[in-house]
């Protein structure tokens, strides 16, 4: 029996070969109803392998995939299973025609009657502001336009399941931002759920409800994006996730409710219930690290000279001459008003609640 | 150079006289090479794209096969349309030998491998991922070849052109098959051979002339086809 409380999408043991090598190993996903989920990784760490084989575009080797509940076969998933799917690939792949007919054709498949169909392809060129491009041929598009018209014909089917594959690729800044707050809009809106293949943090930070951390074909880390973002499950996981903050360490005593950990030759204070003696990988956010030329007052509180700045932006990045912390951010505000400068030896400090530890 | 100066002259004559036995030829020539080449579109089309869009064991040498047959010699397809339908042979029943319907079957099967390996590159050369993303949108494999088709029409036409080219141009094959029994089975090239060897040069000039007139009306009507609504 279904229940409006069982996943839409469920994977156990999904294994799937390409060019003879596994390019995906995922032991258990389940994907809620409504659920945004966000897929991170580099380049061929099986992001969009993932999202084909959800959408049934791709053999599986074994495994199971279960959606809505129903067991769904190896190869080409059924037709109205299928039809309940829409996927959105990194390239916009728009057919030569006109936009109308682009964002038209899921629905044609479908045979939409005539008057459902100009209402719902109306909506949702009006929903991705590409209503004054209905005539005008797909291959005249710019980029982002092209980007709106294959989200358009996405949503224009109403599916439950929406697959992303990286819709914001190659976009300028601006069209990238505007086209983020579109589809944020269209998500929230609809209620669909979404799976979305992306390079970037801050867009899955923006966009989803969970976030999963892929490598090599297998998801590392899953959970919260806060969470993920926070308390990476290793250091690749901390690496993607710019956690620029990683090394190696020993819990060396305890003073509750605190943890000592001895890492890269300093002894800083972090929160944890792992024992004496256990080997940890220490990992804290360069924006948590603070800089004051001045004594801290901080939990953690350690002399520096500082290497290095990078502005970057609203904010700096900051090289430091310790190994941990090696890297902070400060915002150009703070910058100012220390008046910091290459050379200095200023006090670095972290809240102890702030560093994580991963065993 | 008054040789063929004379022959477009004569072939300029007989068009404006609207020549019965030119007519009668060149229409037989339009009939004929017309429906070989109908014959093998539905045929080429269907299983280019169907190989096109496949993966199967052994598909790498049907493609092969395909593309040899894209220079079929028309003499070979002559040659074997005659055994075939030889009065002994095992289509002999049909009794079809040097009749404009042999004639058709001849040029389809010389068109049919052209269309085929021609239709069977353009949808190759359509991104995978395309093919995806139309089953993605929730086409059925049927709708999916439909789009991916409209999609290579540029070269889907451009097969047709090539096909009916090969055919309407062919002699061997139509010589064999046909016998260029006047006004029965006599097309514009079995014509032109049999005025050349005759000496008729002014008259062989102006069957080419016609010919190359009447390909060349077609190639414009399907380039304009093709090319419409094109930037």
């Amino acid at each position: 029996m279904r229940s409006s409380i069982m996943p839409l999408v469920q994977l156990a043991d999904l294994r799937v070969e390409r060019k003879g090598g596994f390019a995906l190993d995922i032991p258990s996903l389940e994907i809620g109803r409504g659920e945004i989920l966000s897929l991170l990784g580099p380049n061929g760490c099986g992001k969009t392998t993932l999202l084909l084989a959800i959408a049934g575009l791709l053999p599986r080797r074994s495994g199971e995939i279960l959606f809505d509940g129903e067991r769904l076969p190896r190869a080409l998933f059924p037709l109205r299973c299928r039809r309940r799917i829409a996927m959105v690939f990194q390239e916009s792949l728009l057919l030569d025609a006109t936009v109308w007919d682009n964002v038209a054709m899921g629905l044609r498949f479908r045979g939409v009657g005539r008057n459902a169909m100009v209402d719902k392809v109306t909506e949702n060129l009006e929903r991705f502001r590409i209503a004054p491009l209905r005539d005008r041929p797909a291959r005249a598009l710019s980029g982002g336009e092209a980007r709106r018209t294959s989200l358009a014909r996405a949503f224009a089917v109403e599916p439950e399941l929406l697959l992303l594959d990286e819709p914001f690729a190659s976009l300028d800044l601006p069209s990238r931002e505007a086209l983020v707050e579109d589809l944020e809009e269209a998500l929230r809106r609809t209620r669909t759920t979404a799976v979305l293949a992306t390079h970037d943090r801050t867009e899955a930070l923006r966009l989803s409800d969970r976030m999963a951390v892929m490598d090599a074909g297998r998801i590392l880390q899953i959970g919260p994006p806060e969470r993920v973002m926070d308390c990476p499950a290793g250091a690749l996981v901390a690496c993607f996730m710019g956690v620029e903050n990683v090394s190696p360490g020993r819990v060396v005593a305890r003073k509750e409710p605190r943890l000592v950990v001895s890492v890269a030759g300093h002894e800083i204070e972090a929160l944890g219930e792992l024992s004496v003696g256990t080997e940890v990988t220490v990992s804290l956010r360069p924006e948590k690290v603070i800089l004051s030329p001045c004594d801290g007052h901080q939990d953690n509180d350690l002399p520096m000279r500082i290497q290095r700045i990078v502005p970057m932006g609203p904010y700096h990045r900051v090289y430091l001459s310790g190994p941990f912390p090696r890297v902070a951010i400060v915002s150009h505000r703070d910058m100012e008003e220390q008046r910091l400068r290459i050379g200095q030896v200023v006090r670095v400090s972290f809240e102890a609640s702030k560093v994580h530890l991963s065993p | 150079m008054d040789l063929i100066v004379e022959g477009l002259r004569k072939a300029f004559w007989l068009l404006v006289t609207l020549d019965p036995e030119v007519i009668r030829i060149t229409l037989l020539s339009l009939r004929v090479s017309g429906t070989a080449t109908l014959l093998s579109l539905t045929v080429g089309v269907s299983l280019g794209t169907a190989i096109g869009l496949s993966q199967f064991h052994g598909r790498g040498i049907l493609v092969s096969i395909v593309n040899t047959g894209m220079g079929l010699p028309p003499v070979v397809v002559g040659l074997f349309v005659t055994v075939l339908v030889w009065r002994n042979g095992p289509l002999g029943f049909l009794g079809i030998l040097y009749t404009p319907t042999a004639m058709i079957i001849a040029q389809a099967i010389i068109a049919t491998p052209i269309i085929m390996g021609i239709s069977l590159a353009a949808i190759q050369q359509l991104p995978v991922e395309l093919r995806l993303q139309i089953l993605a949108l929730g086409a059925t494999r049927l709708q999916m070849a439909w789009v991916l088709a409209k999609q290579a029409r540029l070269p889907l036409l451009a097969a047709v052109m090539a096909g009916f080219g090969g055919v309407i141009s062919e002699v061997g094959a139509s010589m064999m098959v046909g016998g260029n029994i006047k006004g029965y089975s006599r097309v514009l090239t079995t014509a032109t051979v049999m005025e050349t060897s005759r000496g008729n040069f002014d008259m062989a000039i102006a069957l080419s002339a016609i010919l190359l007139l009447l390909a060349y009306l077609i190639t414009i009507a399907l380039t304009y086809v093709q090319q419409r609504g094109r930037p």
